[in-house]
């Protein structure tokens, strides 16, 4: 598995740059993990009710938060600085053709991550993401092109939530928290990405 | 004519969403190209044409269910 650190890329070249290593992957390259931060975007998955947007498209923007459509599943969400972005791009013909158990391997891995930091989370059955009590902490959102992932995992370590202010996250009623909220202190995002290519490295790929 | 199913795309899965049709009926396609998206269980799966030719017809439209193995359009 090859890892890039990309540092803060903007959404759409990050984007762009997933789709090239998909057909990479698919062509034989080993499956790719990708870690980044993106400057404040909203997208919006293949679900996205209209109604998730609690704000103008015309106000979003005017706060310099750029709102983009994308090819994954589930409704609007929010990246932002100080969000730690996943981007496992796997190629699924290697392993078992799953979309089920491919989303319960991610929300494991995440619900782990957490646990490490000495955060409960849990992921309520019937839903996809990870919350900690009421409020969700980790967004997930997944596509595939001949059975090879991307898009992925947004984990809130240390973002502005305030932010979310402007949307239902996943269409749903929920508040978002992070990391930082949590323990009471901004949490190294340099120590979260550690964990998890860890995690990823020692038990993901195993379970696939 | 060559029909376009919906994958299997895992245990336990028996439908998914269409989320969009990335192509107008009559229009052509290219082998590879994406026809259109299922949705199912937050994760978003291109499926491309199987050949190349013409859609003819659209059997599950956006927003509606398709069955595993069903028939979701056809091309000439």
């Amino acid at each position: 598995m090859i890892v890039e650190d990309w540092g803060v890329v903007q959404y759409s070249e990050g984007l762009q740059r997933q789709r090239e290593i998909v057909q990479k992957v698919f062509e034989g390259a080993p499956d790719h993990l990708i870690l980044c931060e993106h400057p404040a975007v909203l997208t919006l998955g293949r679900m996205t009710n209209q109604d998730s947007l609690l704000y103008q498209r015309h106000e979003i923007q005017e706060r310099g938060v750029a709102i983009i459509n994308v090819d994954r599943g589930g409704d609007v969400t929010l990246h932002a600085p100080g969000q730690l972005v996943v981007y496992p791009i796997f190629n699924l013909n290697n392993y078992k053709k799953d979309l089920k158990r491919y989303m319960e391997n991610l929300q494991e891995v995440a619900v782990d991550l957490l646990r490490n930091f000495g955060i409960l989370a849990i992921s309520p059955s019937g839903q996809r993401g990870v919350f900690v009590g009421p409020e969700k902490i980790i967004s997930i959102g997944v596509g595939v092109r001949k059975w090879v992932t991307y898009h992925g995992l947004g984990i809130n370590v240390n973002t502005d939530l305030s932010l979310f202010d402007m949307i239902k996250p996943c269409g749903l009623n929920v508040r978002m928290t992070s990391m930082q909220k949590i323990k009471g202190h901004a949490v190294p995002m340099r120590d979260v990405k550690v964990k998890v290519i860890e995690l990823f490295k020692m038990n993901f790929l195993n379970k696939l | 004519m060559i029909n376009i199913i919906l994958p299997e795309l895992g245990e336990g899965i028996t439908k998914a969403t269409i989320a969009c049709w990335h192509v107008k009926v009559g229009e052509d396609l290219k082998e590879g190209q994406d026809v259109c998206e299922a949705v199912t269980d937050k994760a978003s799966f291109v499926i491309e044409a199987p050949v190349a030719g013409k859609l003819v017809s659209i059997c599950v439209e956006v927003g509606q269910e398709g069955l595993v193995g069903g028939l979701l359009g056809t091309i000439e």
